[in-house]
């Protein structure tokens, strides 16, 4: 067991955990970025297609070029952000105000931190079917890792089960591996992600099948293919079935924020349907009733990277500024006019109807030390 | 191996592919890339099937990635319980499908 | 829900909606080197083409939200929106190029990368083939992987072709 210390404890090292580190790093705090995978970058690293937003969030960038930005700041900030990978907070002690971290598979380190920012991402969700356990039932997420990480062939054909923006965008990115995407299924009457994703498949001849779902996966030992079926407007099976032939069943049916640090910490939490899970109330400055707690990102309700990315450098600069550091507190106003500019649309109208709905406002008067 | 070969949008380079070792998977020698994951290096393989559960014997393989679902838990080099999705491959690992919980080993415990 | 709008809420393109009009057809059918066809009939928080339009032709966006608009007077076909949209939603089809033939300027992100002289299959928004297609030019505008690749093809599919096949 070793010990660390530092100023700022920043918990995932994604779109959110990067900016919130590079900005409270670049006001003068010592951070600390521990990461559960094997490289720094999160979702970005795995992204070919190019981002929307503005300007501000490198629109018309691809998401790996997007992640590489984030990794040039972090090495610009020298000896300002230390990294840990391959590491995963395990838990929090608040009586010491303790973090514990398992390193590899077996070994254990404490940190102890002034502040966290909790930027711990999502995890996919999973719909049951028979045999879904199967090898082969992959969670999208698992897939762009295998193919766009490691380089790593996922299958030759894949069903999609779900038309957001994930089940859109790594639909294409198979057909860019090289691999077949024999359908994606849909249980809504529409598509969810946003709709040129979904004509840049369709146009290149991959189905998108509405008011559809899968039903079983079929095989012995692994994935040999799939049955899906219709539903009807209460999604009940019509009886309309049919085989689909597949070797990987890919499942982007949706995401949970990863909080169990933030609830360990004692953060006032809520369910919100509209940002999928239960999720830490917040201020302005996204910090939590637990006045040492921050976060950003997924974690605070499922949305885009680009948003992400703007909430990280919020609360990496307001737990900065917490700490008695120079911050420039006037960005706090730029930063949320991106954010508000980013949830305008059509799209963004559940986000904003979530946040709502945990926003505080109140700490941000007592932020300063 | 299972690799992609080219790519519209990725260099080859971009893949975190470090250098050839060789590895055994349940007896048979294969070969992965250093520091990728062993589940990754077993999936180029071609295995798919990484565990067996303790009660209905289901087959379990890859599923999350990110080290969170135990679905690909295997024993490596005599330890149970390793998160193959989020373990780097060494040269001359010693991985083999994990038949249910897995036996601790018993070690002397050694001061730190 | 109609036919039509159930394959809209799939991802093909029905009819004409803000943010995916066409050209007025007396101009299209005059201008040399083409005019743009946006098809991205939904507000989402993007706007590379209109920043990055030379010519101003897809006018500035009040919200970042807005969908494109277009002034065909000020459009000369470059194409740059082609290959800087991150939805892939933007074409360029020159009815100048040919009697019975247009030129599309259609982006591409797949393998193989055809060349030159090539016949490629010319899709529909369905990805149904429509004609075959011959490769005029591959052109990288932004250097990033996105290519513009330019294919003659039979005219009457100007309102249709939006992709392309190479080989197989």
């Amino acid at each position: 067991m070793t010990d660390i210390s530092t100023d700022i404890l920043v918990v995932g090292g994604g779109a959110a955990g990067l900016s919130a580190a590079s900005e409270a790093a670049s006001c003068g705090a010592r951070v600390l970025v521990v990461e559960s995978d094997l490289q720094l970058g999160g979702q970005l690293v795995k992204q070919t297609h190019k981002f929307f937003g503005s300007k501000d969030e490198y629109a018309g960038t691809r998401g790996y070029k997007i992640a590489g930005i984030l990794l040039d700041e972090i090495e610009e900030c020298g000896r300002g952000v230390e990294v840990l990978t391959n590491a995963t907070v395990t838990g929090y002690y608040a009586e010491d105000k303790t973090f514990t971290v398992m390193r590899g598979e077996d070994s254990y380190s404490r940190i102890k931190a002034r502040r966290a920012i909790i930027a711990t991402g999502a995890s996919e969700r999973l719909i049951p079917f028979p045999n879904n356990d199967l090898p082969g039932v992959y969670g999208a997420g698992a897939v762009q890792t295998l193919m766009n990480v490691y380089g790593v062939t996922p299958g030759r054909r894949v069903l999609m089960v779900g038309a957001g923006n994930i089940g859109l965008i790594v639909s294409y990115q198979l057909m860019q591996a090289g691999v077949e995407v024999a359908a994606v299924v849909e249980a809504m009457p529409r598509i969810g992600g946003y709709w040129v994703h979904a004509a840049k498949i369709r146009r290149l001849g991959v189905p998108i099948l509405l008011k559809h779902s899968i039903k079983e996966a079929l095989g012995g030992r692994v994935v040999e293919g799939a049955v899906i079926t219709e539903l009807d407007d209460k999604f009940n099976p019509t009886g309309q079935e049919r085989s689909v032939d597949c070797d990987v069943i890919c499942l982007a049916v949706g995401l949970s924020p990863t909080t169990e640090i933030l609830s360990h910490a004692g953060c006032k939490m809520r369910y919100v349907p509209e940002l999928c899970g239960s999720v830490a109330e917040r201020d302005r400055t996204m910090r939590t009733s637990n006045p040492d707690f921050w976060s950003a990102g997924d974690a605070m309700g499922i949305e885009e990277a680009s948003a992400a990315m703007v909430e990280g450098r919020i609360a990496g600069l307001c737990a900065a500024n917490s700490l008695g550091l120079p911050a420039k507190m006037e960005k706090l106003d730029e930063y949320w006019a991106r954010l508000d500019h980013l949830r305008a649309g059509e799209v963004g109208e559940k986000i904003r109807s979530g946040i709502v709905k945990v926003s505080r406002g109140g700490w941000e008067a007592c932020c300063n030390e | 191996m299972e690799l992609i070969a080219e790519h519209p949008v990725l260099d080859l380079s971009y893949f975190k592919r470090g250098e050839k070792v060789e590895f055994t998977f349940d007896g048979a020698s294969m070969e992965g890339f250093e520091g990728a994951p062993i589940a990754a290096a077993l999936h180029a393989n071609g295995v798919r099937v990484y565990r067996e559960t303790p009660n209905m014997r289901r087959p379990r393989g890859f599923f999350c990635a990110i080290g969170k679902c135990s679905s690909c838990f295997m024993v490596v080099d005599g330890v149970p319980n390793v998160r193959t999705c989020v373990t780097p491959l060494e040269a001359g690992m010693k991985v083999e499908t994990q038949h249910g919980r897995g036996h601790a080993r018993i070690a002397p415990i050694l001061p730190e | 829900m109609s036919e039509s709008e159930s394959l809209f809420n799939s991802g093909i393109l029905t009819d004409e909606r803000p943010g995916a009009i066409r050209p007025p057809c007396d101009k299209w059918k005059a201008k040399k080197s083409g005019l743009v066809i946006v098809e991205c009939p939904q507000r989402i928080p993007c706007n590379p083409c209109a920043t990055s339009c030379p010519t101003g032709a897809i006018l500035p966006f009040e919200d970042i939200n807005d969908t494109p608009v277009i002034d065909y007077e000020k459009c000369t076909g470059c194409a740059i929106c082609v290959a800087v949209c991150p939805g892939l939603a933007c074409f360029v089809v020159d009815l100048s190029f040919g009697k019975d033939k247009a030129l599309y300027k259609l982006p591409y992100e797949m393998l193989p990368l055809p060349s030159k002289g090539d016949s490629v299959t010319c899709l529909g928004r369905s990805g149904e083939a429509l004609a075959k297609g011959t490769v005029e030019a591959v052109i990288e505008p932004k250097r990033d992987k996105t290519y513009v690749i330019h294919v003659s093809a039979p005219k009457e599919f100007a309102n249709d072709i939006r992709a392309i096949k190479v080989g197989g």
